[in-house]
């Protein structure tokens, strides 16, 4: 739906992006990764058209992407606020018809997301006297409420408390499966396992990583398997052929639960073979990396590579 | 709905609707009202009557003075110690007492109050004595009281301004000082309240971390013009209140105070002559006046001479043009910083062209047709304040028209590269600016 092509920009003396390129496809949720100050708010900024790239172009559905196209994006910006002397509905229905919602209609959704999120009450308070969480519940509403097809949260689960983080996220896979593609930052990689079809991950200004979310972590296991068994009298250390090689055991009601690396070249079922021959084997399954240690290694490989 | 509309109707609606700007609103016809009506009810409450005691030994000044509204003289005839004595229980204002002199003219006299006696009485006790004495002094020489009489002469000097096509106008350079200088002070502070306010908004916008929200909806150029323009919507409500709620304060009050029981004496003069001054019946009236009323005429004239029309027009056009180039700059300013507090530095600029000016006026208003009043009434960062000190004076059209267009055309300079810096600062956080650093938002390509 979204292609960012080769896009550079280049601010007093450093470069933000480095000819970064993604592809966010129709109706997915994206991830867009990265340690803080990789470039990834720039990115949004150059999709929001808020600044201009030096180089590269943005394509919607293969067409340029325009003013108009920008001004029906619903975006999340990282640095959020709102009026604070306004009065919160006057204010949703303020920044609703900016997106270009008539008066009445955005009256209408308003009440209608305002109730389901269970903040009707607040429809005439000051926005000083909400607490930040409130606040940004109001943000996100303000987001989605001219139901844009396209969505970007930059870093939408700060400030969140956990219940409303699940509320969010419920929220953000219905828009997904209304049929909206939703882009989203975030460092916090258990959602993004939760959520995200596809990712990219930046790191100084270069985009270092792409792809479907299950792909990649395939790309990325280490041959790593956990054997769980009843514990023997004989430690697994001691008996484990050399060529395997235990990451970890953990003992617990009488069960072992061992994580063995296999080298390149070996099967599964070479370990598992073994295991039957000496243990009463209770399970095995292979451990696939989460996004954080892949993301983890990646940014440190990276970062050692600059120095 | 067109978003820059949607834009000033908030930036409108929120700034009426706040506290301050119906205080405002309100307090201010009232202290303009009050310059007026001051006066006048002050003149009406001091009518109380005041008796002055005439103790007057010579028995020449005594039948010469003349009630007042203000002063009723009671001549007595009792020894002076006793009348000393009586004054205070008496509850009368004073006591003159001139004492009887022997060889020459009486020309002393001592006036006993309880209180504190007022210049008015004061020189007008000494005026009567010394022109009875003088024309004692005339007669005893031998000088007819007709020839007395037909020697006072009251003198006019009326000064009128003729145009290049030889049209006759009276001028009144007192009037056109107070008043050029008052609209230039208006606009001065009407300049710096509502450029403030700009500014002030565009912080909000900024520190509140809204401004990335609405910008993702609008052009940032959208954003700054709706605010600029809601702005001077709100001060040009606020002025049309001021002027109508003042003209109707001042109104009722007059006249409530002709309803009164009292008239002062320049206010019935004020009202009689107002239902026959025109043209020559005017100038021949005013011929027959003394030169009190000479002066109460003069004023009259003075203000119904001004042209209104012309003036309020000018100011509505340079407060509006004066405002939303200053105000662009006021609003770059905004966006530059991250609080009110770090505005300083780059706030001396941009305010000092204005103090400037204010501090010109009283030069201007002595030779308002110079080279520095010109000069001052065509560059546009002076020209709001200067050429509202100038119009009252009379300024050729084609160097009023000059003006206005360079305005207009340093408007849209001014706002084109406020935009500039406007666009890149509204998004920039937790960074101490320099000019330098402006200069080069400024030739940012976005």
């Amino acid at each position: 739906m979204l292609k960012a092509i080769n896009v550079s920009k280049q601010f007093s003396g450093h470069l933000a992006l480095n000819k970064v390129s993604i592809d966010v496809p129709h109706g997915s949720i994206f991830g867009l990764l990265g340690p803080n100050g990789a470039g990834k708010t720039t990115l949004i900024r150059i999709i929001n058209q808020i600044t201009a790239p030096d180089q590269g172009e943005l394509l919607l559905n293969g067409r340029r992407l325009t003013q108009e196209d920008v001004s029906r994006i619903g975006y999340l910006p990282e640095e959020r606020g709102l009026y604070k002397k306004m009065k919160v509905g006057e204010q949703a229905i303020y920044l609703a018809q900016l997106k270009g919602v008539k008066k009445n209609d955005a009256q209408k959704k308003l009440r209608e997301w305002f109730e389901k999120f269970d903040i009707l009450n607040w429809w005439d308070k000051k926005v000083e006297e909400l607490s930040k969480g409130m606040q940004q519940k109001v943000q996100f509403i303000v987001t989605v409420v001219h139901e844009p097809k396209l969505l970007i949260f930059d870093e939408p689960f700060s400030g969140f408390d956990p219940i409303n983080v699940n509320l969010l996220k419920d929220e953000i896979l219905k828009l997904r499966d209304g049929g909206a593609t939703v882009i989203f930052s975030t460092h916090n990689m258990a959602s993004v396992e939760e959520l995200c079809d596809h990712i990219a991950l930046i790191n100084n200004a270069k985009k270092i990583l792409g792809g479907k979310v299950a792909d990649i972590r395939e790309a990325h296991k280490k041959n790593i398997y956990e054997i769980s068994y009843a514990t023997s009298s004989t430690s697994i250390q001691n008996i484990l052929p050399s060529t395997f090689s235990v990451i970890q055991s953990i003992k617990l009601n009488g069960h072992t639960r061992a994580k063995i690396s296999l080298p390149h070249g070996y099967s599964p079922n070479d370990l598992l073979q073994w295991a039957i021959a000496n243990f009463e084997v209770h399970g095995f399954t292979e451990i696939l990396p989460t996004m954080n240690d892949i993301f983890i290694s990646l940014v440190k490989q990276q970062n050692k590579h600059y120095e | 709905m067109n978003k820059i509309s949607i834009i000033i109707k908030r930036e409108y609606l929120s700034r009426v609707r706040k506290k301050s700007f119906i205080i405002m609103t309100i307090l201010g016809p009232i202290l303009m009202a009050s310059i007026w009506v001051i006066p006048l009810y002050l003149a009406n409450i001091s009518d109380e009557q005041k008796t002055i005691q005439v103790l007057d030994e010579t028995g020449i000044f005594v039948s010469k003075f003349r009630n007042t509204d203000e002063f009723t003289f009671v001549p007595v005839d009792i020894d002076f110690e006793t009348a000393k004595d009586n004054l205070s229980l008496s509850g009368d204002y004073a006591l003159l007492y001139i004492p009887q002199t022997q060889l020459s003219l009486p020309t002393t006299g001592i006036l006993y109050s309880g209180r504190q006696t007022s210049v008015d009485i004061k020189s007008y006790i000494k005026d009567v004595m010394k022109k009875e004495v003088e024309r004692l002094k005339l007669e005893a020489s031998g000088v007819e009281p007709d020839i007395l009489e037909s020697i006072k002469t009251g003198i006019r000097l009326n000064t009128i301004k003729i145009d290049a096509d030889g049209n006759e106008e009276k001028s009144f350079t007192e009037v056109s000082m107070v008043l050029g200088i008052f609209s230039g002070i208006l606009i001065y502070f009407f300049i710096f309240m509502f450029g403030a306010q700009v500014m002030r908004g565009v912080i909000e916008e900024k520190t509140s971390r809204i401004i990335e929200v609405i910008v993702s909806s609008v052009k940032p150029f959208q954003l700054m013009m709706g605010k600029i323009i809601g702005v001077a919507l709100v001060g040009l409500t606020q002025f049309l209140l001021w002027v109508f709620l003042t003209l109707a304060i001042v109104s009722v009050f007059s006249v409530a105070m002709s309803n009164g029981a009292t008239l002062t004496k320049s206010e019935t003069l004020f009202t009689e002559q107002g239902k026959m001054l025109d043209g020559k019946q005017l100038a021949e009236f005013s011929e027959n006046m003394d030169q009190k009323d000479d002066m109460i005429i003069q004023l009259l004239e003075a203000v119904r001479s001004i042209n209104y029309l012309e003036m309020i027009g000018a100011f509505i056009f340079f407060f509006l043009f004066g405002y939303l180039m200053y105000a662009a700059m006021f609003a770059a300013i905004g966006s530059a910083v991250d609080s009110e507090a770090d505005t300083q530095q780059f706030m001396l600029p941009v305010t000092i062209p204005l103090i400037f000016s204010i501090v010109m006026a009283q030069f201007i208003t002595t030779n308002p047709d110079g080279p520095v009043a010109f000069w001052l009434s065509m560059i546009p960062l002076t020209s709001p304040v200067i050429m509202m000190i100038r119009i009252p004076f009379g300024v050729p059209y084609y160097e009023l028209f000059a003006s206005m267009a360079i305005l207009i055309l340093s408007f849209i300079g001014a706002t084109w590269l406020a935009g500039k810096i406007y666009r890149t600062g509204i998004l920039m956080y937790g960074k101490k600016v320099s000019y330098r650093e402006l200069w080069k938002w400024l030739r940012y390509n976005q």
